[in-house]
């Protein structure tokens, strides 16, 4: 057994590095490090940045365009991303259709798609949940009729995240309204422009615009754009769930923001003394570093398994729930930390563009917005329950 | 022991009650948010007409002589109703430091003013660098004559950017955190050299960062006797602990009511997600933390006339309980009711806000776990 990486391994966090030393606009990266909120253009500017570098795809094989990178090159390159404070890539296209298109999708899906993908021309977010169905998928009632060479769609999805800036959306809607609940439903990629489609915000807990309501009103698809077989899409969503995700444990994220957290620690003062010299807020901080460690370990236990050939099924729900635990118990420090300052809303702050006087330290701006925000971590992706529910079936055969 | 309310306690719950129930809605709230000082001037009124803002002063000056429980029963129902009426700043924390400290002039001018709702005022104590530490103070007031000039920074001061009046807590004398040298003045929020920053904060009150600059007030400014306010702050602060705790306590409830009616309603994989075991003993692990600090509270309300340590040492306990089993019950509401939980439009997010943002008001339970354990051998 030896813990340590490989000389190839070394090797390729010292270019990653040095990639993201040269390449990492200085505006994003501080952005991203104070929490400020990114807009559009920040995300898709990095994405090109990764596109030219040919480092977007990580996930996918090297003959579309992919890293062809192992488990362990793809934990290397997230958390080293993080650490930099790049902003995470906008999964919906690249790591989630993108993925299923390559799998299920005709010829001309994968050659039409896949290079807007690479090159960020769409926008793409995620039509699963109703709000009838959240973490009862397969209960999604969204209608798409099959007239001539069109589908109408009819229906609602709901929390759609980013939504109000894409141009393609994928749907499951339901085709086969007679069959059991996950047969007869299919797989479609929806133009936002279609006629029908309206997008409404949902303002969260935050005061964020993040999420939206989507409503379709006989919006018409051509059968084109329908990926897989008809009433089978049930197959491209459970792989596009299931699908690897190395980063799904976010300890980057989360090392990022201990060290942040500590850097914040020791320059605030109680009781006469820097925070971090508090035995209380000390033994916190020990405590998630600890946590931290082994979530790291637990990973890369889990990536190394899926190295040697092992897929990470149902052990990415360990990774989800550790994962998303220790992000909230980090945000709740940060408040913490704060004190008084965590009650100040200035929802002008968050934005990047805020140019006007902090109320208390600049860090204290954002960690209750946070917090709050934060909470979604362990609801959507498959909730926390639904990851136990999965870990007690598949992993413990109850 | 007794645990039933009197009848007169009875009558201030029913009020409370009624008025939240029937008037106070959800949507009457948040339009009261959108106004500039962020509360209804109507509602306010409203409280002084039912007998509201008499409660914790004497009879003689037109008030209820209400102690802790009376505060404790009035609080619950706000915090059922998520009240954001400045109700803790003027009444239970300046309005009761007025009446402890003030001469019968100072009295006489104020004391009927709040009870009639006329004057609102709000306590500017805490400071930039200072956290939840109440004695440590850095702002000055120099004798100037008859008077003083105040000279500091004050923190998040809750509604302070509506106040007619400050209470400011400045050093008349000793090191930045001696409990002797604090003294207590009352400041026109709009007098020559206060600037007040107004801000709303993310629990749906308002505050205020509050600069002193050469502030010259008369001797008629001062509370009580010059360097000794300490005591009579420390009994305020109690009354505001005891406040923060039963507004807690009204506010966990309706989250965990709230939270039940969904489980029982929302319906996934064809069943009321309340059928599922793993939901059911998470809600009951809530209705346990809201006992909980239903109890505490009620021994932190009847404690105020114990001896200081003890008082104290309840109170550490009953704001670090509220802090400790109020972050577990918003966070479990809000998970439990999904993505729903996280949306601004569903009451339950507003209630999670203000029962996790209650631990940074007076000390949150970091801070008061400290101070129990400094007490933990009081009997
Ligand atoms: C910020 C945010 C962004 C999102 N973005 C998107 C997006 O882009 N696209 C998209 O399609 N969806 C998105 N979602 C939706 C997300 O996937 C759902 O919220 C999630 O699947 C949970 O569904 P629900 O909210 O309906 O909760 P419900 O399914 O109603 O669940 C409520 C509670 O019950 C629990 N529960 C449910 N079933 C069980 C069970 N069998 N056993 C035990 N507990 C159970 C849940 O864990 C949860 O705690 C987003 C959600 C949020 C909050
Ligand atoms: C020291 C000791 C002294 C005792 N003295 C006496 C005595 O004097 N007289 C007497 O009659 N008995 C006595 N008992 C027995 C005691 O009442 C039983 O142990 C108890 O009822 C639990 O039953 P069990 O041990 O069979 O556990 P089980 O019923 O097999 O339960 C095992 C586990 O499953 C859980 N579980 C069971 N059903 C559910 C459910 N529906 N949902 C969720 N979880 C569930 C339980 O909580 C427990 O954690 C004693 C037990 C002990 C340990």
């Amino acid at each position: 057994m030896d813990i340590n990486f490989t000389a190839e391994e070394a090797a390729f966090r010292d270019e990653v590095r040095a990639f993201l030393k040269d390449k990492l606009p200085e505006d994003i990266s501080r952005k991203v490090k104070e929490h400020k909120r990114l807009g559009k253009e920040d995300t898709i500017r990095w994405q090109k940045i990764l596109n030219e570098q040919g480092w977007l795809a990580l996930h996918w094989p090297k003959e579309h365009g992919g890293t062809g990178w192992s488990p362990i090159q793809k934990h290397i390159f997230e958390e080293e991303c993080a650490e930099a404070g790049a902003p995470t890539v906008l999964p919906f296209g690249v790591n989630m259709v993108a993925p299923v298109i390559i799998k299920f999708g005709t010829q001309e899906q994968k050659d039409y798609y896949l290079p807007r993908i690479l090159k960020s021309e769409d926008w793409w977010c995620q039509g699963y949940s109703e709000p009838g169905a959240g973490s009862d998928l397969a209960s999604l009632k969204t209608r798409a009729v099959r007239e001539g060479d069109h589908y109408v769609v009819n229906g609602q999805k709901t929390w759609t995240t980013l939504g109000q800036h894409a141009d393609m959306i994928f749907c499951l809607v339901r085709t086969d309204p007679d069959a059991k609940k996950q047969e007869g439903i299919s797989f479609l990629l929806i133009d936002m422009n279609t006629p029908g489609i309206t997008v409404r915000p949902l303002i969260t807990l935050d005061g964020e615009h993040e999420v939206n309501e989507v409503f379709f009103d006989d919006v018409k698809v051509p059968v084109e754009n329908l990926v897989g077989e008809e009433n089978k899409g049930w197959t491209c969503a459970k792989y596009l769930l299931t699908f690897e995700r190395t980063g799904i444990a976010g300890v980057g994220q989360s090392k990022a923001a201990l060290a942040h957290l500590k850097q914040v620690a020791a320059q605030q003062i109680s009781n006469g003394r820097p925070l971090i010299e508090d035995p209380h807020f000390r033994r916190r901080l020990a405590d998630v570093e600890m946590e931290l460690m082994s979530l790291e370990m637990t990973n890369l236990r889990t990536v190394a398994a899926a190295e040697a050939g092992g897929v990470p099924g149902a052990e990415s729900s360990f990774l989800k729930i550790m994962g998303t635990e220790l992000r909230q118990e980090i945000t709740h420090l940060f408040r913490t930390a704060a004190g008084p300052y965590a009650l100040p809303f200035l929802n002008e702050a968050l934005h990047d563009d805020f140019d006007g006087n902090y109320v208390g330290p600049e860090f204290a701006a954002s960690v209750s917005a946070r917090y709050f925000n934060f909470r979604k971590l362990s609801i959507f992706g498959g909730s926390n329950e639904i990851q136990k529910n999965i870990i007690s079936k598949m992993i413990l055969g109850l | 022991m007794d645990f039933k309310l009197s009848d007169e306690q009875r009558m201030l719950e029913e009020t409370v009650g009624r008025l939240v129930r029937d008037t106070y809605t959800f949507e009457v709230r948040n339009k009261s948010l959108e106004s500039e000082q962020g509360f209804s001037a109507d509602v306010w009124q409203q409280f002084a007409e039912l007998g509201l803002l008499g409660v914790p002063f004497s009879e003689e000056a037109g008030g209820f002589n209400g102690g802790g429980a009376e505060l404790m029963v009035v609080a619950e129902g706000f915090g059922r109703g998520l009240v954001v009426e400045p109700y803790l700043a003027t009444v239970v924390l300046c309005g009761t430091l007025v009446d402890k400290l003030g001469s019968d002039q100072q009295k006489e001018a104020l004391v009927p003013a709040i009870i009639g709702g006329e004057t609102r005022l709000s306590l500017a104590l805490y400071e930039p660098n200072g956290r939840y530490e109440h004695n440590r103070v850095t702002t000055s007031a120099k004798k100037d004559g008859e008077g003083y000039v105040l000279n500091g920074e004050k923190a998040v001061v809750i509604n302070g950017d509506s106040a007619d009046q400050l209470v400011v807590i400045a050093r008349t004398s000793g090191a930045e955190d001696d409990r002797a040298g604090l003294s207590a003045f009352l400041v026109d929020g709009n007098a020559a050299g206060v600037s007040r920053r107004g801000y709303p904060t993310i629990d749906g009150l308002r505050a205020a960062e509050v600069v002193l600059k050469d502030v010259k007030v008369g001797a008629d400014a001062l509370l009580g006797a010059e360097g000794q306010a300490i005591d009579a702050l420390e009994d305020s602060l109690a009354l505001g602990l005891v406040a923060l705790c039963a507004e807690a306590s009204g506010a966990m409830e309706v989250a965990c009511d709230q939270t039940l009616e969904y489980i029982k309603e929302r319906q996934q994989f064809g069943v009321p997600i309340g059928k599922f075991q793993a939901l059911q003993h998470r809600m009951v692990e809530m209705r346990m933390e809201l006992e909980k600090v239903r109890s505490i509270t009620m021994l932190a309300a009847c404690s105020l006339n114990e001896s200081r340590e003890l008082r104290d040492k309840r109170l550490a306990a009953a704001k670090a309980q509220v802090g400790k089993s109020g972050r577990r019950v918003a966070e479990e509401a809000i998970q439990l009711f999904g993505g729903m939980g996280m949306m601004e439009e569903t009451p339950i997010s507003h209630y999670a806000k203000r029962i996790v943002m209650i631990d940074h008001h007076l000390g949150d339970s970091e801070y008061h776990y400290g101070r129990l354990e400094s007490l933990l051998d009081v009997e």
